[in-house]
């Protein structure tokens, strides 16, 4: 690479770490590459992940693997119907099956109090947890818990949910957010009413909020533009698609106290939720998270711990659920189908005068789609001073949504994106041009008010345009290469870390943070820069709920961001100490020792850490120490595609060529991991964008609940994924780290879309662009 | 239901089980072995997770009832490893970052392994076209298949040095 015009790099080829990325190059140019802008001894380097032999040999546990002595296993039985009353509900011919241990309905948990419950990442209405985790008067969706028995083994617990009779009324069903939306639907929770502009009204609706931002002189914005254009989309609704089905074993124990072990981004979540549905004080549950095998947002809400504890408490044994595909498709996820109207103005110089969404997405059953971050994200790549964005969250009869990566934000840049793309081409300007023309900045005003501090769009969009996939020759009839930004927050949240020095010089790290993607590594690396020594010296292990302080999910890009910072903290806390210990060695004061890379020094004296650990017991005793944090520092993270692709205007099928994700990071702590986050979002945001969907038939049932039907993107679907990774320090991060998880999905969807306008013609403007759907659009066009 | 009993060779060694007929054999490697390196991520053939080798075929599990891996020669992630010494694979897989949360890992290395038994030397779209009926979510495969070419010319190299 060498037309880069940003600041030094390093690329993988040539690591800086232990043991590099040793993958062959076999192309012609280098397909990662990591416009560094600061350099560490540790950071930025790429050591083998410390639970890796664990997870190459099959020895690593996750959830399912766990199986305790005397265990009971469980199965959910789950609504036929979308929405239907339950008349009643028959368990006696179940109860009375051989080898059946304990049945349980919504009728064995505790009545709902009205408060409010964190889950995760904001709160909820408690009662719509506990209606979540089964049914009670009513099923809202498909696939919607009803009851669960525990039994001698897995094959008679299905068979005994399915004698459970209920008697069901259906009742009408609405699959979309317009249909819902309709005067004259019926509604879907009788005591909702609608919170408009932060208040509560009392209009009884099936949109649960409307929010509004709005800023400057929209209608001036518009008449003063040369072009202006505006359309509508819709997406379908998807699933996170995690491999591991989710899974828990509850034991409540003769003492009171109950145990739990699962899959989960949140152990302290699934703590917390369970005490609020079961009543029992946080401090009487301990919850254990198992490896867990992929989330990406969807393994934050609570499904069955409660319900196996339940049937745990009727029993006196351990009892195990492991949810089915099936069960996983229709009972759980997914992220929102969507509604969007994006209206975008610019004048013939270039720049853009107004922009206006509105944007409506299906909640699913219970309120909270991420509609609202959605509408902070659509227009958040612009800095444009008049703007005004509606957003409606709205409840609709399908699984209750979850997070999934970025969330609400790839729905919304899929409509942005691609009007800001027809604006581009309206005005005769280069599409990357036209959009760091307008590019947001530090200072610049998101459509939610908060102004960006230091933010790396600019820099993002630099990268794509000096990139050389932007500048290659692509030739060839149907073909075309678009390009589309995106954009996604990151969270603080709260985390806790503690080290503990071992007198050989290695150190371990207890942190609470579910590991889905190497963030062992990722946090132990940032404590090992501190402390001056190797990675790979660090020891770090995810702990229950009992083991260490609270630390929230990990989600919203925060783990490495956050529970990093802890570490970075709990490590500058022990050097302070081995300060104290080296002036006690040589008997000095305190403010004489100095530390650079582990060595610490004073007056010609100098000792390096692993000698000073193994003096530990004389000067003193064992070194520990703990660390929290509520970071507030956190930045927001820019993502780009520039990707190429052929369309087959017999069949509508759209072949990816080549595809190149950029995004600003702050500081790549490993940079292999990172490039996996870029390619493994890109990769998703594909799948999104060509085949995935919630096939629902006319009764309201989802048609494709298998992964054979529900068709998700397989080695042959793609090329390499190639990554440029930019760093814009995060000044609000001992590193500069930003969170990297999730605004690598954002662009894929629009970015594909804006290639097949190119290649021939045709503007999509539905997910998911699948052969049926881009062969209608080139056949009508 | 009358169990079924099984005899079958598991990595390498003679092992017998007791199964019901309708178990399939990744329930009997899951559950009744303990061999929970073989994970279930679909259990209708779809996602490659519990990929194992049998008789030097490469199956899902889930499709193979326990009773018909009676005389069977099977290969779990369990035996792949030889001693304390890591397959290539599993080495290149480490180096190259192949896995972030590592649930379909194990069905990965044991089908790239049949793949690179047959085939010493695959290009990128041979082991594109080997590996479509294993699933990640996580990866988008990149570093996959830069971790099986890796592994393919160590391999190559350790035959001809």
């Amino acid at each position: 690479m060498s037309t880069s015009t940003l600041g030094p790099k390093s690329t993988s080829a040539a690591p800086a770490g232990k043991s590099g990325n040793g993958a062959p190059r076999r192309d012609s140019y280098e397909p990662n590459m990591v416009l560094a802008t600061q350099t560490f001894d540790v950071v930025g380097t790429r050591p083998v992940r410390h639970d890796g032999a664990d997870k190459v040999t099959g020895r690593a546990l996750y959830g399912a693997d766990l199986t305790l002595a005397g265990t009971l296993h469980g199965a959910i039985l789950r609504s036929p119907h979308a929405h239907a009353r339950i008349r009643s509900i028959d368990t006696s011919k179940a109860e009375q099956m051989d080898g059946v241990h304990a049945v349980v309905t919504a009728d064995d948990l505790p009545e709902a109090e009205d408060k409010l419950v964190d889950v995760g990442e904001g709160d909820t209405r408690l009662s719509y947890v506990h209606g979540n985790v089964l049914a009670k008067g009513k099923v809202l969706y498909q696939g919607h818990a009803v009851a669960a028995v525990a039994a001698r083994n897995q094959h008679v617990a299905l068979e005994a949910a399915n004698a459970i009779v209920v008697d069901y009324e259906p009742l009408p069903s609405y699959m979309t957010a317009p249909e819902a939306m309709a005067a004259d639907a019926e509604l879907l929770h009788s005591d909702l009413r609608m919170k408009e502009f932060g208040e509560q009204t009392d209009k009884p609706s099936n949109v649960a909020e409307h929010f509004h931002w709005t800023a400057g002189a929209v209608d001036e914005g518009f008449a003063g533009s040369d072009v202006v254009v505006e359309r509508t989309f819709d997406t379908s609704t998807v699933h996170q698609g995690y491999i591991e089905p989710h899974n828990v074993t509850a034991l409540w124990n003769h003492d009171g106290r109950l145990h739990i072990w699962c899959s989960t981004q949140g152990a302290f979540v699934v703590r917390d939720v369970t005490s609020k549905i079961l009543e029992i004080p946080v401090s009487n549950i301990k919850v254990t998270p198992m490896e867990i095998g992929g989330g990406f947002g969807g393994k934050i809400p609570v499904y069955m711990e409660p319900v196996a504890a339940l049937m745990s408490r009727k029993t006196g044994r351990p009892v195990k659920i492991v949810m089915s595909r099936e069960d996983v498709f229709t009972g759980t996820g997914p992220t929102p189908g969507s509604h969007v109207r994006v209206k975008v103005g610019a004048s013939a110089d270039g720049k853009i005068q107004a922009l206006e969404a509105t944007l409506a997405y299906e909640a699913g059953a219970y309120p909270g789609s991420f509609v609202a971050p959605g509408g902070m994200c659509v227009f958040a790549a612009y800095d444009c001073a008049n703007l005004s964005v509606d957003c409606y969250d709205v409840v609709v009869n399908k699984p209750s949504s979850a997070a999934y990566r970025a969330p609400g934000a790839t729905q919304a840049a899929f409509a942005a994106e691609q009007v800001i793309d027809e604006v581009a081409s309206k005005l005769g300007l280069d599409p990357v041009g036209f959009r760091m023309r307008n590019a947001a900045k530090e200072g610049t005003r998101r459509a939610d008010g908060p102004k960006f501090r230091r933010i790396g769009c600019e820099q993002v969009l630099q990268a794509v345009r000096d990139h050389p996939h932007y500048s290659a020759p692509l030739t060839g009839s149907n073909r075309g290469r678009g390009v589309a930004v995106g954009f996604w927050f990151n969270v603080g949240l709260e985390s806790s870390c503690t080290l503990n020095v071992n007198t050989d010089g290695t150190v371990h790290l207890v942190e609470g943070s579910t590991d889905i993607g190497g963030t062992r590594t990722s946090i132990a690396m940032q404590a090992a820069e501190v402390l001056g020594i190797a990675a790979e010296e660090i020891l770090p292990e995810v702990v229950d709920t009992d083991s260490v302080g609270f630390t929230s999910v990990t989600g919203g890009s925060r783990t490495t961001f956050a529970t990093g910072w802890a570490a970075h903290d709990a490590a500058q806390k022990i050097v302070a100490e081995m300060r104290v210990r080296a002036a006690k060695l040589w008997s000095v004061e305190v403010e004489q020792v100095e530390h650079a890379k582990g060595v610490y020094s004073s007056n010609g004296n100098s000792i390096a850490f692993r000698d000073l650990a193994a003096m530990s017991s004389k000067t003193g005793g064992p070194v520990s120490a703990t660390a929290t944090v509520k970071p507030r520092g956190v930045g927001g993270s820019f993502s780009a595609n520039i990707v190429d692709v052929e369309v087959d205007p017999e069949t509508g099928k759209v072949e990816i060529l080549r595809f190149t994700a950029v995004q600003d990071v702050g500081k790549a702590v490993h940079p292999s991991y990172v490039e996996g986050q870029m390619q493994g979002g890109s990769v998703q945001g594909i799948g999104w964008a060509l085949n995935e969907e919630y096939f629902m038939g006319a009764d309201g049932t989802m048609k494709n609940s298998s992964l054979l039907d529900y068709r998700m993107p397989t080695t042959l679907d793609l090329p390499m994924i190639d990554t440029c990774i930019v760093e814009v320090a995060n000044p609000g991060h001992p590193f500069g780290v930003r969170g990297v998880g999730e605004a690598n999905i954002v662009p894929p969807p629009a970015a594909i879309a804006n290639a097949i306008h190119r290649a021939v013609g045709a503007r999509m403007q539905r997910l998911p662009m699948s052969p049926p759907a881009v062969w209608a659009e080139v056949a009508g066009s | 239901m009358q169990s079924i009993h099984v005899r079958t060779k598991i990595n390498g060694q003679a092992a017998e089980f007791l199964c019901e007929p309708r178990q399939s054999l990744l329930e009997v490697l899951r559950d009744v072995l303990r061999l929970t390196g073989t994970k279930e991520g679909c259990n209708d053939g779809n996602c490659g997770a519990c990929t194992v080798e049998m008789d030097g075929r490469i199956v899902p599990a889930c499709l193979v009832l326990g009773a018909e891996a009676e005389g069977a020669d099977i290969l779990t992630i369990e035996g792949i490893a030889e001693g304390s010494a890591l397959h290539e694979l599993q080495n290149a897989f480490l180096e190259g970052a192949a896995l972030q949360c590592g649930v379909c890992t194990p069905g990965f290395i044991v089908a790239s392994k049949a793949l690179l038994e047959r085939n010493p030397d695959p290009s990128e779209e041979e082991i594109r076209f080997w590996l479509a009926n294993n699933l990640c979510r996580c990866t988008g495969y990149d570093k996959i298949v830069r971790s099986v070419q890796a592994a393919a010319e160590k391999m190559q190299q350790e035959t001809t040095s």
